[in-house]
């Protein structure tokens, strides 16, 4: 008898802590602030502007949820994470969701047990050197040092290109953003390899920003998404189709300048009726109000004005859409209809 | 009736487990222990639960796939093919290279430093406390940074050692350079080497199919020993030995007449000929660094993640093992000093011959937690990029298969059994030394 209830009093205990992590959506509300995993700072995707706040193409779409969901997007904690801990910190509930250049690859999704909800920048990964070494192909790199971030698919996939090409380097295994480019710019390393769009971001920090090229092999896919634990469905359609919200706002036109006008009455695009909840009720179905998506739009926009604010070709970055433009002007953006 | 009565029969209630003295403590343990006990399976539960919840289960088996990544500095043969298994024993023998590096060089450095603290100089003994301040005040996370940061930013790139009026040049005759990345030594190199053999060879893998000099591949075998290495280590481990007989003898000669024989010639004879002569007839060169392509080519490459690490590491633990020999030197009593001095000893020789054998038995127990407190915070190494196991099994290993669990118990058993080992080999050595009492 006291035996079982010593066996049941641990049950319950080891179950509490587990099912308490199961319901992020009500958890985010209750707490009313969003917690949402970023990188530590690269430029134009996740960093901190003068004024402490934090700014980007990776952060906005936290902002966008934690509008969404809790009203306010300036309601979220956000957390630095780097190559190493951002899926720990995932995995443990220290934070609701990852938005930090994240590629989606298989073993992440099946293995690690996370869920990627979506593509918001589709990037391979490149080489960056200083065009004093005259170089002009990764195939001319044999013998280079080489900066990695440790904790990435780009470590992975810069010794499978090494060994496949048969060229010998030296691997500098590097934490965060901020080292490599100081090891980088001494010359510590010939050459820093990661996501082609966060070279350019970084590049575009240098004082000689000219100096450096970003070499023409793109020598891996990686789609960057935000993500969020495995077995929470619920909370795991709210990023979804708050990212999504983004993504068809701009194919139909809505922008930040017309939203409030167009979701002041229902006009006449369904479509567009039933994203800003003038019609139809998919934000009940979320779980959440039926503006939900029009608070995610007044934020900064649809995707292709956070695109153009954060890193775009008037930004420093001067990241052209290229493949993240819409699929209705030759890129591969594409959101499932709001229906 | 009876008029006699037994004295009551003491028997066993209760309450005699909290107020009878006799029982008290142990009831007050075994409360503890189940105590314990129910909370330890409360954790191990918790943990069995919430792994069920994220629907991952705990095993090994991903050990044995291959890790995919590549490590800059490599003690063993390794590849990025190679499996997660090799990966953590490349980085445990970096963890034991630089720990090893590190207690030798604090343990000189710090015994130097506490004996100067204790100098009549004033200003030798200032400086000594100034270091020892210094670096005990500050987070060895810190220094470890910092020195790396004073590497690359002060030493030039190796570009800078290119052109025609480079900014740069190598030092040492032209032998050494000092890079941003590293010190690049001349190595050792035989012309007439024996090669290296391989350890528990896989007969059929292509690996070990021998090429037309008869060496096999670097991939054959678990592991390969230089056998050249092992020839000149033999040869000089001889000549230690005979050197230590001559020593021996002279001793011996010494107690019986009072004369001591001049051995020095000799023994340096029986050290250095043989070996010298096994150099020759391995063709023994120097292979000296050149500038090739984007880096040096050929040569040792000390990396600067090394460097920085092994420098800081010792530069810190140093400072407490210098307080540590200056409290061992105190506890000595002023007496030992004076009478050595009383037999005409001269300041130095007291010092090595009376004080700091007795300060030894002071100085080692605390020494040995210098060595396992260096060793442990050789775990910081990835703040450099210096692939440690912490950097290869609980690092990238960790991260790229999600297996924490499985990585930081293995991590934690890897450090107990390091620790385990020093703590063993330091008491030995402590009994060795300890005081005979008769
Ligand atoms: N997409 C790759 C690499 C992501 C990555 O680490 N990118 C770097 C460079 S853009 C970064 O975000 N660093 C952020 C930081 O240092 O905090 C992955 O998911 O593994």
């Amino acid at each position: 008898m006291k035996k079982t209830v010593f066996v049941g009093a641990l049950a319950v205990a080891g179950l509490s802590a587990g099912i308490a992590a199961a319901d992020t959506l009500a958890d985010v509300q209750a707490r009313g602030k969003l917690n949402c995993g970023v990188a530590t700072g690269v430029p134009g995707f996740a960093y901190t502007d003068a004024n402490g706040d934090w700014q980007g193409f990776d952060v906005a779409v936290c902002r966008a949820v934690a509008a969404a969901v809790l009203s306010d997007p300036t309601a979220v904690e956000f957390v630095p994470t780097t190559g190493k801990t951002r899926f720990t910190a995932l995995a443990s509930g220290e934070i609701d969701m990852l938005a930090r250049n994240t590629t989606w690859t298989f073993s992440r999704d099946v293995d690690l047990k996370f869920d990627f909800i979506g593509i918001n920048y589709y990037d391979g990964q490149g080489f960056m050197v200083s065009k004093e070494l005259g170089v002009s192909s990764a195939k001319e790199l044999d013998g280079a040092t080489v900066c990695i971030q440790t904790g990435t698919t780009t470590e992975l996939n810069l010794a499978d290109f090494f060994r496949i090409n048969n060229l010998s380097y030296e691997p500098v295994p590097i934490e965060t953003n901020a080292e490599a480019q100081q090891q980088y710019l001494a010359g510590a390393c010939d050459v820093y390899t990661t996501d082609a769009s966060g070279l350019a971001a970084t590049r575009a920090s240098f004082e000689d920003a000219a100096n450096h090229v970003i070499l023409p092999e793109i020598i891996s896919k990686e789609p960057l998404g935000p993500l969020v634990r495995h077995g929470d469905n619920e909370w795991g359609d709210v990023v979804r189709w708050t990212l999504n919200a983004l993504i068809a706002a701009e194919e139909l036109g809505v922008t930040s300048a017309n939203v409030a006008e167009l979701a002041s009455a229902a006009g006449n695009n369904p479509e567009i009726n039933r994203l800003l909840g003038t019609e139809g009720t998919l934000g009940e179905m979320l779980g959440l109000d039926a503006d939900w998506a029009v608070k995610a739009l007044s934020v900064s926009g649809n995707y292709g004005e956070v695109f153009e604010k954060n890193i775009g070709e008037t930004t420093p970055i001067g990241l052209a859409r290229g493949l993240n433009a819409q699929w209705t002007s030759g890129g591969l953006l594409y959101s499932p209809p709001f229906r | 009736m009876t008029s006699l009565t037994d004295p009551p029969k003491e028997s066993f209630r209760l309450g005699m487990l909290i107020y009878d003295t006799r029982y008290r403590s142990l009831t007050i343990q075994v409360v503890a222990l189940i105590g314990f006990m129910i909370f330890a399976a409360w954790l191990i539960n918790n943990t069995l639960v919430n792994l069920a919840v994220q629907g991952k289960s705990i095993g090994f088996g991903f050990l044995s796939d291959p890790a995919g990544y590549d490590i800059n500095q490599r003690l063993l043969d390794y590849n990025s093919q190679s499996t997660h298994w090799r990966a953590a024993f490349v980085g445990l023998l970096n963890t034991l290279l630089v720990a090893f590096l590190g207690c030798i060089t604090a343990t000189v450095i710090g015994v130097l430093v506490g004996i100067l603290r204790l100098s009549n100089n004033w200003l030798v003994a200032r400086l000594m406390t100034i270091y020892v301040e210094m670096f005990r005040n500050v987070p060895v996370l810190l220094w470890i940074v910092f020195t790396m940061a004073i590497l690359i930013e002060t030493l030039p790139a190796p570009r800078a050692f290119r052109g025609e009026n480079p900014e740069a040049s190598m030092v040492l005759f032209d032998s050494v350079a000092f890079t941003n990345r590293g010190v690049y030594l001349p190595e050792a190199l035989f012309s007439r080497g024996l090669g290296d053999m391989p350890i528990f060879p896989d007969r059929d893998s292509p690996a070990c199919q021998p090429t037309e000099d008869g060496s096999v591949e670097d991939g054959c075998g678990v592991f390969q020993i230089s056998l050249d290495l092992i020839l000149i280590l033999a040869v000089f481990g001889a000549g230690l030995y005979g050197s230590s007989v001559i020593r021996k003898r002279a001793d011996r000669i010494q107690n019986q007449t009072g004369d001591r024989p001049t051995t020095w010639y000799l023994r340096l004879g029986v050290v250095s000929i043989p070996t010298l002569i096994v150099l020759a007839a391995l063709g023994f060169h120097l292979g000296y660094p050149a500038l090739k392509g984007f880096n040096f080519q050929g040569g040792t490459y000390l990396r600067n993640s090394l460097i920085a690490l092994w420098l800081a590491l010792s530069l810190y633990t140093a400072a407490f093992i210098a307080e540590i020999v200056r409290a061992g030197i105190l506890a000595i009593s002023k007496g030992q000093t004076e009478a050595a001095s009383a037999l005409g000893l001269r300041s130095n020789r007291i010092m090595s011959l009376v004080i700091l054998p007795q300060a030894l038995r002071v100085i080692i127990p605390p020494l040995i937690s210098n060595y396992l407190n260096l060793t442990k915070n050789s775990s910081l190494a990835i703040a450099v990029g210096y692939m440690d196991i912490t950097g290869t099994l609980g690092g990238i290993t960790m991260n790229q298969t999600g297996r924490e669990l499985e990585c930081v118990l293995l991590l934690m058993l890897v450090y107990l059994a390091i620790s385990l080992t020093i703590s063993a080999v330091m008491n030995w050595y402590n009994e060795s030394v300890k005081l005979v009492e008769r």
